[in-house]
């Protein structure tokens, strides 16, 4: 069978939960072989979503295709052909890591030795190779988090969903778990992400869908969500509170939009279109001005002021 | 799941209910594997589990034993080791929860409820290495039982419709364990069990004859599933059996309707359960 173009397609899924309603036509494409971002706040669907597109719950309403079968109706084809990192590291924790590997081989119907040879295989690729003996409740947070990405990857599956995968976890354990999921996408695998860290999804998703009250109220790559919030920002921070009002009225002059002045910690920001010539243009007149800059600069919007904006939008029109 | 009934049916079907049986033998092999490797990396915590129930023989014999008639006569150190035999088998049942609840808290059961493996092997990998332990606890309780004084009066053959009379007990206490483990929120709620099972065990034959309760408690504790058990095994093993209730008279098929109740009810329960993790 020819791969489809989309690994991931959902078309207007509905679940609900007693009185809640946790999706409400979510509409899902994820291009095969990238990773895509699900972001959102607490509640709004991300694992829902993930729980049907897995096929641990039935959706209400829509359909939804994961490497080419239908969730519902053909969900044993789709587990042979996804991973699921969740919430908790689904490990066994009294076994070692290898015994861990060797029984989901053996229950992914590999056979004894080749479960064997699968195992150790993970065990060097995630570096757990040197504790592959150990209980896998000494383990710490991030080799737990390995041992579980090593679990939904014995069969190599074509998509694998990551559900928060990084959630509680240091940030050195969090560069781990980063390192290895860029690996396997090098690898060819399509990754449908959740994450409420902004940061992350920047780093790891070409494609970010953001969601609220169960649907999707944006979509597009990171860069083009940040543009959504009119491009560049030039920033200027002072030392002195009685400059606040000139600063701020200069830097209006450079702005393409609105300033926000932070009167507590001396801050003034807005939106600019050109790049460099606004910023010559902000030093030259602050200077002239007799204006006492403490650091000036400019920076694209993150993530989080996106999804802010985003979020809030939608907090006013309902 | 249906939806797994579903995909199964769609592949060749006359291959495929072989495969599918196959596999769900294979799987549930894989899993009673699981389990006894739990049991090869937690030795302490293993023997203990098999020594609590000689430490409670010893101590209700030797300690409360002197004090104690056995209606029937006999010593009450061989009057209570079928009752321990039961218990032990009733015990049992919080290992079943423990082991269930913790995969479901863990997201281990989830785990499995995304990879194409058979649905059934979780539960029937789980009975096997639980009977296997019921066995082992049976064996350590008997030796136990000899070096107290208890024997078998009446042949190996009625001996062994004794245990295996107890077997079927637990057998059918699996299931509530597998019901009670999948309704938990997690693995500590397993303190609530043991107060369900408690006084369950106690409020039986096992330890004392119900003639000598008050009247209410000796006629619930005779129609105790756990008393059909403990007195079946006292006339299989040949010890003198008090009691004159239709209960106590009919002990090995009350042994046997109760636990084929129990099963009866907490299979499908357990079974419901299960499939509602997918709503």
């Amino acid at each position: 069978m020819a791969e489809p173009r989309f690994a991931v397609v959902a078309e207007g899924l509905r679940k609900r939960y007693g009185d809640t309603e946790a999706l409400a036509g979510l509409d899902l494409r994820v291009p095969a072989g990238t990773v895509h971002g699900l972001l959102g706040p607490n509640g709004a669907g991300k694992t829902t979503a993930v729980r049907i597109l897995t096929t641990l719950a039935r959706p209400d309403g829509g359909t939804a295709r994961v490497a080419g079968h239908d969730v519902v109706r053909e969900a044993r084809a789709v587990r042979g052909r996804i991973g699921l990192v969740g919430q908790h590291a689904a490990v066994d924790e009294i076994l070692g890591g290898r015994q861990n590997l060797v029984m989901f081989g053996r229950l992914y119907h590999l056979g004894a030795a080749r479960a064997r040879r699968r195992a150790d295989e993970l065990l060097e690729r995630f570096r757990l190779a040197d504790a592959a003996g150990k209980a896998v409740g000494e383990y710490s947070g991030g080799m737990r988090r390995r041992l579980d990405l090593a679990a939904s990857m014995i069969l190599a599956p074509p998509v694998l969903f990551l559900d928060e995968p990084t959630t509680g976890l240091d940030p050195r354990a969090r560069n781990e778990v980063w390192d290895a999921i860029r690996a396997l996408v090098d690898g060819g695998t399509t990754v449908l992400l959740t994450t409420q860290y902004l940061e992350e999804a920047d780093r790891l998703a070409a494609g970010i869908s953001v969601i609220d009250r169960g649907r999707v109220i944006a979509e597009g790559t990171p860069d083009q969500l940040k543009k959504r919030l009119g491009g560049d920002r030039i920033e200027v921070a002072l030392d002195d509170p009685g400059s606040l009002t000139a600063a701020a009225e200069i830097v209006g002059r450079v702005a393409s939009g609105g300033v926000d002045v932070d009167a507590e910690a001396l801050r003034i920001g807005a939106p600019v279109s050109g790049r460099a010539a606004a910023l010559t243009e902000a030093v030259r007149a602050l200077d002239d001005a007799g204006v006492k800059v403490a650091d000036i600069g400019l920076r694209r919007p993150t993530l989080d002021e996106v999804f802010l904006h985003l979020t809030d939008k939608e907090e006013v029109s309902s | 799941m249906s939806g797994a009934n579903q995909g199964a049916a769609a592949s060749p079907q006359a291959a495929g209910s072989l495969q599918t049986l196959r596999w769900a033998v294979a799987d549930g092999w894989t899993l009673t594997g699981r389990a006894l490797a739990h049991w090869a990396r937690q030795p302490g915590q293993i023997a203990m589990g098999l020594l609590f129930p000689v430490m409670v023989v010893l101590m209700m014999g030797y300690l409360f034993g002197g004090q104690m008639d056995v209606p029937g006569g006999g010593s009450y150190r061989a009057f209570i080791v079928p009752g321990m035999f039961a218990l032990t088998m009733a015990f049992g049942m919080e290992e079943t929860f423990v082991r269930v609840a913790g995969d479901a808290a863990k997201g281990v059961t989830d785990r499995f409820r995304t990879m194409p493996m058979s649905p059934s092997a979780v539960v029937t990998g789980r009975a096997a290495a639980d009977m296997v332990y019921s066995v082992a606890g049976l064996a350590v309780m008997a030796g136990c039982g000899v070096l107290i004084g208890w024997r078998v009066h009446d042949g190996a053959a009625k001996a062994l419709a004794g245990f295996g009379l107890l077997l079927l007990l637990r057998f059918s206490l699996i299931w509530m364990g597998v019901y009670l483990g999948l309704v938990a929120k997690g693995p500590e709620s397993v303190v609530a069990v043991q107060i369900l099972v408690w006084p369950v065990g106690f409020m039986s034959s096992a330890l004392v004859a119900p003639s000598t309760m008050p009247g209410w408690l000796g006629a619930v504790a005779e129609w105790n599933p756990m008393s059909a058990t403990v007195t079946a095994c006292r006339e299989l093993f040949g010890d003198p059996v008090a009691g004159g209730s239709w209960a106590a008279q009919h002990s090995v098929l009350m042994a046997v309707v109760w636990p084929l109740v129990i099963a009866a009810v907490f299979a499908p329960l357990s079974v419901r359960r299960y499939r509602a993790l997918g709503r």
